[in-house]
């Protein structure tokens, strides 16, 4: 074979020599995953602005003048769809999974280090194309995130005219950059990792990414074309998705499509957006657990397992969301058991973290915080969605504030606390600064017992059958007066729990600037990435010679040893033993 | 995989070693690799085009066009049903092998014979998206649009733009990828490093832009 392997990978990387080379069009996957993260907070920090506008419409209705419906309904779609595709999505994969995979794996870079580096110039231009939305005649879209046709398109919808068009080009273009970079990350991990390291000796965080770059690849598709199908339909007068319709009181030319065929396409990609999401936070706070419980992570090849049986389940679920749409009642018979079947190794996970903590020397520093936290509201997302699986349950509940409330704490809360946790957790090795605990500790205790303050009155105004996306509830028998109180108090906490994520990116700030230097390790963490010969890594990562791999990721609290970790690249024969304790067996293996 | 073919595991537990080996899980180039991976990725676009096509076909309203007859074209005064299409097709899959003839010699490290034959695959495929060309051009003058349609259904000129519109364009960045290859090919830009993959990896393009057709083909002009 005439390939190079990984070890002699030094003479292929292009060092830069430039400014610009070296922070703006830079191949360097550590650069390239701090340009994702920063352009997907900024966003993430639009849609939550749009979020705090929406609260204050239904918190305090007749009292915001510049909010009018049309407004509310464009808020209520930038903020679905931003947060999950143009947030989540890309802090997940491009942020930590560029960070991470080469790191972690004790590669020097990805495999292809300027389709990376194309991949982030893609995303942005993905974004700048979202954001110009809001700047054409019309608005963005308000057609809500799923963008279900024949409303979507239509005269009346907000956005109907340019917005619409450019939600769909800027969705394509974010796949088209999406593509380039997953292809990257699963080759990588497949082909480019140091010697000793076998895939079951990858930390959980490398396996979530995997995981769900593989399902972006095979799931992305099916938006993909049903974006280009709704182009046509909206462009150049198709009928893909258009049933013949009488708008505004005229014939419409069309005939004969099919909207439930959207539905579809979009939730067969959408279920596994969900998991594109959630693996990654299972991978990651897998890593902070174990490595702040100063124990090794419960059931590791469990944990693995369970990643992938949920990866490939999440295929076929995805009519759960579809209960009310008309299809076929009888699927709901088989959409409502795969997704049962799907909480069982979701299950597994969780019961591994609680048994992970378990007699641990647990340390409660600001990621752990996080990561616990993500544990509790996981868990209360989670059990909802149990109830929303089965149809029956589903039906009342569908299009009302409960389901609102569970996807927010199951996909949205949850992820987030992940996001928090490892963005504090790996802020020592991104920036070489140490950030302030205090104010860690407040934005967390602020972020979590806001969340509940904001999430669990909505699954009470989801009981009384408040219908969500509405922009004002007007005058209604069936919800009696104290739901109003209950929004109201609902809007303050959110403002609230808004306000606070400023102290993180001031926190973010003000580190940079004025933080401690962070010892290399700071965390005593076993992984790969904590190794570095530089703090922060420079480009290749390695120095001289790539690191060997002995063991797994996860050697805390050994008997007998003298320090309560050994990292993964330490020698058998180089790890310090008490006196007195015998020699060390690497017993990683029976896990 | 020549080392697998002489060991005595079994086809299981080949598979498990290849994936926990040490560093590499596949012994191919990484190219060759995250071409295969695109391709999957690729395999799953044209998959969703032809269910929805499958699934519009099922929903629409009007009768959808015989196809035999659609796709007819009058050849010294008959109708000959099928026949463009017999023959596009016949080229492309006759493309494929020239494609397989440079891969082979690509191992040989003729270059002129590498060149040659990836030109002849790039003029196949720059055929076949002219006559696609001529066929859209027919049914145009037809009076077929992808919002309506003379014969039937609207949505068998909006679905038939779409996907063998898609294709097409697979094609053709195909005949460019394929020039630009040969064109480095001939002026011996692979020596440097005695790495003729991108031939093979090319050809993999190739050859998956050939089979989505047959499926094309069969979904579109058989049913």
């Amino acid at each position: 074979m005439t390939y190079i392997p990984i070890a002699d990978q030094a003479n292929e990387l292009h060092d830069p020599h430039t400014f610009i080379s070296k922070y703006v069009w830079s191949q360097d996957h550590k650069v390239i995953a701090i340009q994702y993260g920063s352009v997907a907070i900024f966003v993430g920090l639009v849609a939550l602005f749009l979020s705090a506008l929406m609260r204050l419409q239904l918190g305090y209705p007749d009292t915001f003048s510049f909010i009018d419906p049309a407004d509310y309904y464009q808020f209520v779609t930038m903020h679905g769809m931003i947060m999950v595709v143009y947030l989540l999505t890309a802090l997940f994969l491009g942020g930590f999974g560029n960070y991470l995979i080469p790191l972690q794996i004790g590669a020097r870079d990805m495999v292809f280090p300027y389709l990376n580096m194309l991949s982030f110039w893609f995303y942005l231009l993905s974004v700048i194309i979202l954001m110009a939305s809001f700047f054409v005649s019309g608005g963005p879209t308000g057609a809500g995130w799923t963008l279900y046709p024949p409303q979507a398109i239509l005269r009346g919808t907000p956005g109907a005219d340019m917005g619409i068009v450019l939600m769909l080009v800027s969705l394509a273009v974010f796949i088209v950059a999406f593509t380039m970079g997953g292809l990257n990350y699963v080759t990588t991990v497949l082909q480019a990792r140091t010697h000793g390291m076998t895939m079951m000796r990858l930390p959980l965080s490398v396996w979530g990414i995997f995981v769900a770059t593989i399902l972006g690849l095979f799931a992305f598709p099916a938006l993909f074309v049903s974006c280009i199908m709704m182009t046509f339909d909206k462009l150049i007068g198709t009928s893909f998705f258009m049933p013949a319709i009488v708008s505004l009181g005229e014939n419409l030319n069309t005939a004969g499509g099919s909207p439930v065929l959207f539905q579809h396409l979009f939730w067969f990609f959408g279920h596994p957006e969900v998991y594109i999401v959630a693996l990654p936070a299972f991978g990651l706070v897998s890593d902070v657990l174990s490595c702040h419980a100063r124990k090794n992570i419960f059931g590791y090849r469990m944990m693995v397992w369970a990643i992938v049986i949920i990866g490939a389940l999440s295929f076929i679920v995805w009519a759960h969301h579809m209960y009310v749409s008309g299809m076929n009642p009888y699927f709901g018979f088989f959409f409502a058991f795969t997704t049962l079947i799907i909480a069982v190794p979701t299950a597994i996970k969780v019961y591994n973290w609680v048994l992970t903590l378990w007699e641990g020397n647990i340390r409660l520093t600001v990621p752990m915080l996080f990561a616990i936290g993500f544990i509790f509201t996981f868990l209360h997302g989670g059990l909802t969605g149990i109830f929303l699986g089965n149809v029956t349950v589903d039906l009342p509940l569908s299009d009302t504030y409960f389901v609102v409330a569970h996807f927010h704490m199951v996909m949205g809360v949850s992820p987030v606390l992940v996001l928090y946790a490892a963005l504090y957790h790996w802020f020592p090795k991104m920036s070489g600064k140490m950030f302030n605990v205090t104010l860690g500790k407040i934005h967390f205790w602020a972020t979590f017992l806001g969340t509940y303050a904001i999430y669990l009155p909505m699954h009470y105004l989801g009981f009384l059958g408040v219908p969500r996306r509405y922009y004002a509830m007007g005058n209604t028998d069936f919800i009696p007066d104290s739901a109003q109180a209950l929004n109201a108090n609902i809007t303050q906490a959110a403002i609230f729990v808004g306000v606070m994520q400023l102290v993180f990116i001031f926190n973010v700030i003000w580190s940079l600037k004025y933080g401690k230097k962070s010892d290399p390790n700071p965390w005593e963490a076993t992984s790969l990435e904590w190794q570095t010969p530089d703090n922060p890594p420079v480009h290749g990562n390695w120095g001289e010679k790539l690191p060997v791999v002995y063991r797994w990721a996860y050697e805390y609290s050994v008997p007998g040893a003298k320090d309560d970790f050994i990292p993964q690249s330490i020698a058998p024969e180089d790890v310090v033993m008490e006196e007195g304790a015998g020699k060390y067996v690497d017993r990683s293996e029976e896990h | 995989m020549t080392e697998h073919a002489l060991n005595n595991k079994s086809h299981v537990q080949n598979i498990i070693d290849d994936w926990s080996a040490d560093k590499q899980a596949y012994s191919v180039p990484w190219g060759k690799l995250m071409m295969w991976l695109f391709l999957v990725s690729d395999t799953f676009i044209f998959s969703v085009f032809l269910v929805g096509y499958m699934s519009v076909r099922m929903a629409a309203t009007e009768p959808w066009p015989y196809p035999s007859e659609v796709f007819a074209l009058e050849l010294f005064g008959q109708n000959v049903p099928l026949i463009l299409i017999a023959i596009m097709t016949f080229i492309l899959i006759t493309s494929s092998g020239t494609m397989a003839l440079a891969v082979r010699y690509s191992h040989y490290r003729d270059k002129k014979k590498i060149a040659m034959f990836m030109l002849i695959t790039a003029l196949f495929g720059a055929s076949f998206v002219g006559m696609q060309a001529f066929e859209w051009t027919k049914l145009i003058s037809e009076g077929v649009r992808p919002w309506e349609n003379p014969f039937g259904a609207h949505q068998f000129g909006s679905v038939f733009f779409m996907v063998t519109g898609f294709h097409g364009l697979h094609v053709s960045i195909g005949v460019i990828y394929l020039l630009i290859v040969a064109f480095k090919v001939n002026k011996g830009d692979y020596d440097k490093k005695n790495n003729y993959d991108i031939v093979e990896i090319t050809g993999l393009y190739w050859h998956f832009v050939d089979l989505v057709w047959v499926f094309i083909f069969a979904f579109f002009y058989l049913w």
